[in-house]
C-alpha cells in the first residue's frame, strides 16, 4: 500500500476519532460516537496490517489476539465501581506499548561502540520516557485503587528532591543520548529512571486526588503516543496522541479548578498533613456534640419532605450502594417526593464518577445535577442526604481559612433544611480533615455502612 | 531539508491538533467525565498502529521481535479494552421521563 493511500485511509481514523469526542458533548448521541471511534479504530488496524507486510502477519495477529481477549474480558467483567483502576490500567497499557515502541527504535538505530553517531529525535527519546513514566505511575494508581497498596499518601524526608534528582536523571541521559553520546546503557538508565519516577510520583498522591492523577496520566500517554509519532512519521499518532493529550491535560486543569488548588499543589503538595482536633472543631461549633438519628426517624423526615436531595461521594462506590439509592429514591418520588442528585465535579476517585455509578442503577441523567445547578437548591431542599461524602460539604472550605481544603468550591448542604449524613464513623475522611458540618445544629448523623442504612431506609419508609 | 519540511509539517498538525483538541473537549458536559476519560484512553489505544509497524519491521533482531511483539498485546488490549468499557457506560445513561409525580404544594 503506498503511503499515499495509507495516509488518506489514516485520514478516515482521525476524522472519526473527532467526531467521537464530538458526540460526546451530548449523552443521547454518545454512544453512537464511541462506536464511530472503534470504527476508525478499525480502519487504522486494518490498514496498518496490510502494509507492514506478509512477513509478519501472523505474529501480529497472535499478538493482537491475545491482547485484545485480555481487553475484552477484563472490560466486560469488571464492576462499574471499579472503573477508576480499569481505565487507571488500560492508560498504563497504551503508555507502555508507546515505551516499548521508542526502547525498540532507539535499540536499532543506535551505534554499536567505537561507530560514528547517528541522528536520534528528540521526539522518540521523549516517547520513551513519558510512556514510561505514565505505565509505571498508572500500575501504582491501578494497584492504589484496587486497594493492593494503601490509598493514603506515603510520604517521606527528602522525598521531592528523590523524585527531582530521577526526572532530571532520566531527562539527562535522554538529551545526552539525542546530542550524540550514545552509549545504549543510557538508554536503559533514562526508561529505568523514568519508571522510578513514574512510581515514586504517584505513590503520595492518594484517595481523594486520584480523578487529577488519573487525567494526568491519561495526557502523558496521549503526549508519548504523539511524540512516538514523529518518529514513524506518522500523522494518525500525532494526531490522535494529541488529542488525548489535549483533553487529558484540559481535565487535569479543570479537576484542579475544581479543588481550588493548582495542579503543582495537587501534584507535590501530599495532601491530608493538617489535621484538626475533633475537640477542636466542637469547641468552634459552640461546644456542641453530633447529633445521631435512627433509620426509623429519617424515613419519616424523607417521607414527608417536599424536595430531597442525594450528594453522594466515595463512600457510595465503596458501599456499592448506588441501586439501593435508586431505590430509595424511587419510593420517595412514589410518595410525591421531588429527588434530585446533586454532584460535585471530584466527587468520587475519576472526572464524573458519580455520574457513572448513577447511571448504572438506572437513575435518568436530567436527575443528575451539577455543582452550579445544585447549590441555589439547596435553599428550597427539606432534606439532604449525604451519602459517603465528606470533603465536598465540608463548610470549613467557605468559612476556616486555616484548613488545607479552604477555598474549594463545595456543595452547600447545609443550606437545606437538614441535611442527614449516611457515615461509617465519625473518623475523618481521605484527607484527615474535620468536618464541622457533622456538629451543625441542622446535621443528623446515621451511622453505619452505607448501603445497610439505605437498606433500612427503605424498609421504613415502605412501612410508613 | 526535506526532512525538515515534514518535521515542520508534523509540528502544525501537532498544534493544530491541540487547538481541536481543547475545542472539542471543552464542549462535554462533566456528566460525561468518565466517559470521556475511557473514550480518550481507547483513541491513543491507536499505539497500535505503531507497534505493529515496530513488529512488523523486515530483519529484525530477536529483541525487537520480543518488544514489538509485547508492544502489539498491550496496545490491543488498550484498545480493545478502552472501547468496550467506553460502550458498556455509555449504554447505562439513559433519560427516561421522569416518573409523574403529584405538584408539590
Amino acid at each position: 500500500m503506498s503511503y499515499n493511500l495509507s495516509n488518506l485511509l489514516y485520514l478516515i481514523t482521525i476524522v472519526a476519532f473527532v467526531l467521537a469526542l464530538r458526540y460526546l458533548s451530548n449523552p443521547a448521541q454518545a454512544r453512537r460516537g464511541n462506536q464511530i471511534g472503534a470504527a476508525g479504530m478499525l480502519v487504522a488496524i486494518v490498514v496498518t496490517w496490510i502494509k507492514v507486510g506478509s512477513t509478519s502477519w501472523w505474529a501480529i495477529a497472535l499478538a493482537m489476539l491475545i491482547g485484545g481477549s485480555f481487553g475484552a474480558v477484563a472490560a466486560r467483567k469488571v464492576r462499574m465501581t471499579a472503573m477508576p483502576q480499569m481505565v487507571a490500567l488500560f492508560n498504563g497499557v497504551g503508555g507502555g506499548a508507546a515505551a516499548l515502541i521508542a526502547l525498540a527504535e532507539l535499540h536499532r538505530v543506535l551505534p554499536p561502540p567505537g561507530e560514528p553517531t547517528v541522528d536520534i529525535s528528540l521526539g522518540i527519546v521523549l516517547s520513551g520516557l513519558i510512556g514510561s513514566i505514565s505505565f509505571a505511575g498508572s500500575m501504582v494508581a491501578f494497584a492504589k485503587l484496587q486497594e493492593l497498596i494503601g490509598g493514603r499518601p506515603i510520604t517521606y524526608v527528602g522525598q521531592q528532591f528523590v523524585n527531582g534528582a530521577l526526572f532530571v536523571a532520566a531527562l539527562g541521559c535522554a538529551v545526552a543520548l539525542v546530542a550524540g553520546v550514545q552509549d545504549e546503557w543510557l538508554l536503559w538508565v533514562t526508561i529505568a529512571a523514568s519508571l522510578l519516577f513514574g512510581v515514586l510520583f504517584v505513590l503520595p498522591i492518594g484517595g481523594a486526588d486520584m480523578p487529577v492523577v488519573i487525567s494526568l496520566l491519561n495526557a502523558f500517554t496521549g503526549i508519548a503516543v504523539a511524540l512516538g509519532g514523529f518518529e514513524l512519521e506518522n500523522n494518525v499518532l500525532i494526531v490522535s496522541g494529541m488529542l488525548v493529550g489535549a483533553s487529558g491535560t484540559l481535565l487535569t486543569l479543570m479537576m484542579s479548578r475544581a479543588m481550588n488548588r493548582s495542579v503543582a499543589n495537587v501534584l507535590f503538595g501530599a495532601f491530608g498533613k493538617v489535621t484538626v482536633s475533633a475537640a477542636d472543631v466542637a469547641a468552634s461549633n459552640g461546644g456542641q456534640s453530633v447529633r445521631s438519628a435512627n433509620a426509623e426517624d429519617v424515613a419519616v423526615m424523607l417521607a414527608y419532605a417536599h424536595k430531597v436531595v442525594f450528594v453522594p461521594g466515595y463512600g457510595l462506590a465503596v458501599a456499592q450502594a448506588q441501586h439501593d439509592v435508586r431505590q430509595l429514591a424511587d419510593l420517595l418520588e412514589a410518595k410525591g417526593v421531588e429527588v434530585s442528585y446533586a454532584i460535585h465535579p471530584v466527587a468520587g476517585r475519576m472526572p464524573g464518577h458519580m455520574n457513572v455509578l448513577l447511571a448504572e442503577a438506572n437513575v435518568p441523567y436530567p436527575q443528575l445535577q451539577e455543582m452550579d445547578d445544585a447549590n441555589p437548591e439547596f435553599s428550597r431542599t427539606d432534606v439532604a442526604v449525604v451519602v459517603g461524602a465528606n470533603d465536598v460539604v465540608n463548610p470549613d472550605a467557605r468559612s476556616n481559612q486555616g484548613s488545607p481544603i479552604y477555598g474549594m468550591p463545595i456543595l452547600n448542604v447545609d443550606d437545606a433544611q437538614t441535611v442527614v449524613v449516611l457515615k461509617r464513623s465519625m473518623n475523618p475522611g481521605f484527607a484527615g480533615v474535620e468536618n464541622p458540618l457533622f456538629y451543625n445544629p441542622k446535621t443528623v448523623m446515621l451511622f453505619g455502612d452505607a448501603k445497610d442504612s439505605i437498606d433500612k431506609l427503605i424498609a421504613d419508609v415502605k412501612n410508613l | 531539508m526535506i526532512h525538515n519540511t515534514i518535521l515542520v509539517f508534523e509540528v502544525t498538525i501537532l498544534v493544530l491538533a491541540i487547538l481541536l483538541g481543547i475545542e472539542v473537549i471543552s464542549k462535554v458536559p462533566t456528566l460525561l467525565h468518565t466517559p470521556l476519560m475511557s473514550g480518550t484512553n481507547a483513541i491513543h489505544g491507536v499505539v497500535i498502529v505503531g507497534a505493529m509497524i515496530v513488529l512488523g519491521q523486515p530483519d529484525k533482531s530477536a529483541f525487537t521481535w520480543v518488544v514489538g511483539f509485547t508492544a502489539v498485546i498491550l496496545a490491543a488490549a488498550n484498545v480493545v479494552g478502552g472501547f468496550v468499557v467506553t460502550d458498556r457506560m455509555l449504554e447505562m445513561f439513559k433519560s427516561r421521563e421522569r416518573p409523574k409525580k403529584p405538584d408539590a404544594t
